[in-house]
């Protein structure tokens, strides 16, 4: 009886974690950003609100005038 | 290939964009897949400024490559600004596009511009039917 408790709330606890990890890719994915990228193969991704302000304010702007 | 056919054929090939304009270093549409002239010339002036700051952001430290290409992800769509050479094209998708496949296919879009119009090939021109001659051994 008390092995089964045991595997009910590790199956939980292991359902609960894994629940959360996905919540959190998707919500760092639908996140507003900006990815630069350079002819050497560098790359810029802006994802702090006041380094990235300026450029999502744009992208805003074209997102409108193109709709 | 001229900047209409070129728009036209991005918008066969990919579902995910919803309007493109080509233009220039400098501001200057080359074509466009909105109706409005005033809209796709505003367009290309946000996206030239959106290319300034972008350049502005590379790191001292990185190598001196310069501006490629750049994704504006937001909730109500993305911004794509791809550049090759002095040519430039600013497109938007809907959120969360498949990125590596609209860079793709805004830099197809933009090399096709390059290349110029293949020669149509000539059909092979059609063989006249022989027509026999009945040979007459006649002799005077």
């Amino acid at each position: 009886m008390r092995s089964r408790n045991v595997l009910t709330g590790t199956l939980l606890g292991a359902g609960s974690v894994a629940g959360t990890l996905l919540f959190r890719r998707r919500l760092a994915r639908r996140r507003e950003r900006v990815d630069i990228y350079f002819g050497d193969g560098s790359m810029v991704s802006l994802t702090k609100p006041d380094e990235a302000e300026p450029l999502l304010r744009r992208g805003r702007q074209i997102l409108e005038l193109a709709r | 290939m001229d900047a209409a056919a070129a728009l036209e054929r991005l918008r066969d090939i990919s579902s995910q964009v919803r309007a493109a304009v080509i233009f220039e270093r400098g501001g200057q549409v080359v074509g466009s897949t909105l109706a409005d002239e005033e809209r796709a010339r505003r367009v290309a002036e946000e996206a030239e400024r959106l290319l300034a700051e972008a350049e502005r952001q590379r790191e001292p430290t990185a190598g001196r490559g310069e501006f490629a290409q750049l994704e504006i992800a937001l909730q109500g769509g993305s911004v794509f600004v791809v550049r090759d050479g002095d040519r430039l094209i600013a497109a938007t998708t809907p959120p969360e596009p498949t990125v590596g496949l609209v860079f793709y296919d805004l830099k197809s879009c933009l090399r096709e511009l390059e290349t110029p119009v293949a020669p149509k090939k000539r059909a092979p021109a059609k063989r006249k039917p022989a027509t026999r001659v009945k040979k007459t051994d006649a002799k005077p």
